[in-house]
């Protein structure tokens, strides 16, 4: 399967300065797919996920528009063809 | 010779650099901008001085970066230089300390952390491991966080033996004399005001301690409340407080080579953590804390502001030069052992961390 994964402008030089990332992951979990991620780009992996595995507290993750907080989080289904996006929450000061 | 100074803020690290024996500074930044810097040390015992930073992404997390280049590019472990083993289920959350080893262990650092661990680098900072006899003392699950966090926030390695000192909030002083294998508390004789048992063999809310320049078993400790001086590595405190306005601070800082002599800065009261009557004043002991003589001349009036617990540092200089970053952004250095101070920065973003060195 194939998946998108959109970052924001921050992120996208530890992806090569793509804003856009193309993954195929193993499964057809959020989990699988930040595996997947881990393996391409490590450093922009955790600054998604603690070393738990965890998303971090102010990283919101939508799968196809929905906030994964509020569907199944890292269990949540990610289908092929997928859209995934990361945004930094609002938050700071 | 150049000294430099590094100040960690909220948003961002600047470095100021001085080739005037520390009378005037050229200030350099921001580097790293918007990331909180916590930590930050300058490591002279490499060809290149390298300054490691402990960073915090905001939303994206904590890590330690490094530059050999004075802050012209930054590196970082593809993988986080400190990251919790799996089975610790624990998560980095803040690092507040990065402490070169002495010079005959080349490559040695050591890192305090948040949730309370204490780490050791054998390759400079790039990569650390847990110190597993801490992380595994019985009493860690009973460590409180203090406001800042719950974080082992001072690590005082020994040149000459396998002994490290460190100070948590809340915690207080735990001591290793075999690298980091077993630990014990020493707190007796500090006091705490948070909890029903004013003396307990552990818990206390230790701000931070410096080792006097005497030898490693004499250490000060300014405490939630109280300042205090050991004579024996810990094995016991007792108050310095006497000739001091008011016992509460966060930093206190030794001279590296003239025995006896300390800083700290007072602050009114936990609930009240602003200098008495708005004036930002240090107080120097030569004695060891017997006696203390309040410095200002150049420390402003009219400043309510808090010096956080590694915003005030000494350098190795002949006289030392002490340095002060306060929560409004300005940065005092004196190279006269805190007789005077000349102002090396303003506007910053608070500032949470300062470190000299000389360069070679």
């Amino acid at each position: 399967m194939s998946v998108q994964v959109l970052l924001p402008g921050v992120l996208a030089a530890l992806a090569g300065g793509e804003k856009h990332v193309h993954l195929e992951p193993a499964g057809d979990t959020l989990a699988d797919l930040l595996d997947a991620l881990a393996a391409e780009h490590p450093m922009l992996a955790r600054r998604i996920r603690d070393e738990t595995g965890q998303v971090r507290r102010f990283v919101n993750v939508y799968v196809d528009g929905d906030d994964v907080r509020f569907e199944g989080g890292l269990a949540t289904k990610v289908r092929d063809g997928a859209e995934v996006q990361v945004l930094p929450s609002v938050a700071g000061g | 010779m150049t000294d430099l100074l590094a100040i960690g803020t909220r948003k961002g690290l600047w470095l100021a650099r001085s080739d005037d024996d520390r009378r005037t500074w050229t200030l350099d930044g921001p580097h790293l901008l918007a990331q909180e810097v916590a930590a930050v040390s300058i490591d002279t015992r490499l060809p290149a001085p390298r300054v490691l930073a402990g960073i915090q992404y905001g939303h994206w997390g904590p890590t330690v970066m490094w530059s050999d280049d004075l802050g012209t590019t930054w590196q970082e472990s593809e993988h986080g230089a400190i990251r919790f083993p799996e089975d610790t289920g624990a998560a980095l959350a803040r690092v507040w300390q990065l402490r070169p080893d002495s010079a005959d262990r080349p490559g040695v650092v050591w890192a305090g952390c948040e949730p309370h661990s204490l780490w050791r680098s054998t390759d400079g900072g790039c990569s650390f491991d847990l110190v597993r006899g801490l992380h595994d003392h019985p009493h860690r699950p009973t460590w409180e966080p203090g406001g800042g966090g719950g974080a082992v926030h001072t690590v005082l390695p020994d040149p000459a033996s396998d002994r490290i000192t460190i100070a948590m909030s809340t915690g207080g002083v735990y001591v290793s004399e075999d690298g980091g294998e077993k630990w014990e508390p020493r707190n007796r004789g500090i006091t705490v005001v948070f909890g029903p048992d004013p003396l307990p063999e552990y818990g206390q809310c230790v701000h931070k301690v410096a080792i006097d320049a005497s030898g490693p078993d004499r250490m000060y400790a300014q405490n939630h409340f109280g300042v205090f001086r050991t004579d024996d590595a810990g094995v016991s405190w007792s108050s310095i407080a006497g000739g001091l306005p008011v016992d509460f601070g966060f930093p206190i800082v030794s001279s590296p080579t003239t025995p006896g002599t300390a800083w700290v800065v007072p602050l009114v009261a936990d609930m009240q953590r602003v200098p008495l009557d708005g004036r930002l004043r240090v107080h120097r002991t030569r004695d060891a804390g017997e006696t203390w003589t309040e410095l200002g001349e150049g420390l402003p009036d009219d400043a309510w502001v808090a010096v956080m617990r590694d915003a005030f540092c000494s350098d190795a200089g002949d006289p030392t030069g002490i340095y002060v970053g306060t929560r409004d952004g300005c940065v005092y250095a004196s190279n006269d052992e805190g007789d005077s101070f000349t102002l090396v920065a303003d506007h910053l973003p608070d500032v949470l961390t300062v470190k000299a060195a000389t360069l070679p």
